[in-house]
């Protein structure tokens, strides 16, 4: 069909820490070499959609100052934690509505020592006076006073939310998520850890938001992933390497959160994340059981659990026995973040909604290496950025 | 001056303190925020709502943690008070998850977070458990 959209190119830098690196230098390596692997330069790039949170504003065109000046529109997109996933779906948008037939999409974070995120509230003034401020009429910073919206917190509460539901989670059944994600990362040498770590380890490190330690919270890091999408008919006058290479997004969404009862007291990180899956699966005239791989956004142990039933990985309620299956380990029957996942892998913000699809595509061309998953021909990459935004990409290997 | 204030606008004091929403008079989604309208269904008009003072606990944390200033540990949760989800820490119990527990009936209770320099104390709220 002529509005199908390809990866033509991809690539992901080494996810950690790069003192020598600024944020525009990570991102230009990244955007350079996925540039590179598509065998396209900017000339050939009719839209730059780019997302970056923690750096100056206008990524896009700082990145341009860098690494090609041609004139051609910049989109500086920001969505969270589906920054990159929003960058890319605004690039492949462009090439969907025939207003270009290649786009570029750049996603970089510079986050290595950054510490708890989330939470901020009233700031307290000089004055020792109780006044009211902002929506809730507040006298006094209210997370830690009334409950909390850090995100350690967060999540762990949405991960104990499912087991009130559905029961069978414990401490120890969310520290065998990480486990599992901090051995797959042993096989991935761009992710910021790559240390396998045991249950005993997992389960005794530091307590963050009860029930996840450290080592199930996402890994603050440096990181970057960049993109470069095509249009089939373009595709087709290109090279047979090109299109042998090329990654079919077979789908591509992007929802919010729909106001659901308690949304705004507990993100419901649940219902757009359902609803993105449900149109990701039409799209793509697959199903969860077409699958190979799912990359998902693991940003807390207790995160993953709950993702395993929204993106219909299990039957409803069936999260902990989908788990205790073995079937989302790099050998089970459905392997889940065999990158490591955010936990391991790294979760540098703005890139990771370009990662994960990256990780997808190096399964589908084969060219994953040794924690390939073989014979992969269908792939699902998922990411949320709280407040709430949520990406599906499903991907599909080039026909033969 | 002197006299007392909550902690926030939608906790109201007096001889029984509870919570106050403001519930969508077209379809009743309910919301502790000053309002511009309903997320739900886009109507504009708002009324306050008593919330009921006893429920369950839905979900919890317990945060090590925070923010710099904000002591830990302390227990966070979400409360269905008879149908309404409300934000709130889990108070008057040790925070540990031997004796915090989901599905745990719970009461609203207040207490003094001090006074500013016009004789103001203010008043805050959490949740205590109730005994079963």
């Amino acid at each position: 069909m002529s509005d199908d959209i390809w990866i033509l190119g991809i690539h992901m830098t080494k996810f950690g820490k790069h003192p020598d690196l600024d944020t525009v230098d990570l991102g230009a390596q990244a955007a350079i070499a996925a540039l590179a692997d598509a065998g396209v330069t900017m000339s050939d790039i009719g839209i730059l959609a780019a997302g970056n949170l923690m750096g100056s504003p206008g990524i896009g065109q700082q990145l341009q100052k860098q690494i090609g000046q041609t004139g051609i529109p910049v989109y500086n997109v920001s969505n969270a934690c589906a920054t990159g996933a929003t960058a890319l779906r605004t690039a492949i948008m462009a090439v969907k509505a025939g207003e270009c037939d290649m786009g570029l999409a750049v996603g970089v974070e510079k986050l290595a020592g950054a510490g708890l995120l989330g939470g901020g509230g009233v700031s307290k003034s000089d004055a020792n006076r109780w006044a009211p401020s902002g929506r809730y009429g507040a006298v006094a910073p209210i997370d830690g006073r009334i409950g909390t919206a850090t995100m350690p917190g967060t999540f762990a509460q949405i991960g104990m939310e499912y087991g009130h539901k559905y029961g069978g989670t414990s401490f120890e059944l969310f520290a065998r998520i990480s486990e599992k994600n901090h051995s797959h990362s042993t096989l991935n040498p761009l992710a910021a850890y790559t240390k396998a770590m045991s249950l005993e380890q997992i389960m005794g490190d530091v307590m963050i938001a009860y029930p996840n330690t450290r080592p199930m919270c996402s890994a603050n890091c440096d990181g970057a992933a960049a993109a470069v999408v095509v249009s089939g008919t373009k595709l087709r006058t290109l090279s047979l390497e090109q299109q042998r290479r090329a990654v079919k997004v077979a789908a591509s969404v992007l929802t919010s959160d729909p106001w659901t009862e308690g949304c705004q007291v507990l993100p419901d990180v649940n219902t757009l994340t359902r609803n993105a899956a449900t149109q990701a699966y039409e799209q793509a005239g697959v199903g969860p059981d077409d699958l190979d791989l799912v990359e998902l956004h693991d940003c807390f142990a207790t995160a993953e659990l709950v993702h395993y039933d929204n993106l219909g990985l299990c039957e409803e309620g069936g999260a902990v026995d989908f788990f205790g299956s073995g079937a989302p380990w790099r050998d089970g029957r459905l392997p889940v973040n065999v990158s490591g996942g955010l936990q391991s892998k790294g979760h540098p913000i703005s890139a990771t909604g370009i990662a994960n699809i990256w990780e997808v595509c190096q399964h589908l061309r084969g060219e994953a290496g040794p924690r390939q998953i073989e014979g992969a021909s269908v792939g699902l990459a998922h990411v949320i950025g709280l407040g709430s935004a949520c990406g599906v990409h499903i991907l599909e290997r080039a026909a033969a | 001056m002197s006299g007392r204030i909550p902690l926030v606008a939608y906790l109201v004091l007096g001889d029984e303190p509870h919570l106050e929403a403001n519930e969508c008079v077209a379809c009743g989604a309910r919301f502790f925020d000053r309002r511009n309208a309903c997320a739900a269904c886009f109507a504009t008009e708002f009324r306050r709502v008593p919330v009921a003072t006893s429920g369950e606990v839905t979900a919890f944390t317990i945060v090590a943690h925070a923010a710099p200033g904000v002591p830990v540990p302390f227990v966070a949760a979400v409360i269905d008070c008879d149908g309404t989800s409300v934000r709130g820490n889990v108070v008057n119990v040790p925070a540990d998850d031997e004796h915090v527990a989901l599905g745990m009936p719970v009461r609203l209770t207040t207490f003094s977070m001090g006074t500013d320099d016009d004789g103001v104390e203010a008043i805050g709220f959490g949740f205590e458990p109730v005994a079963a």
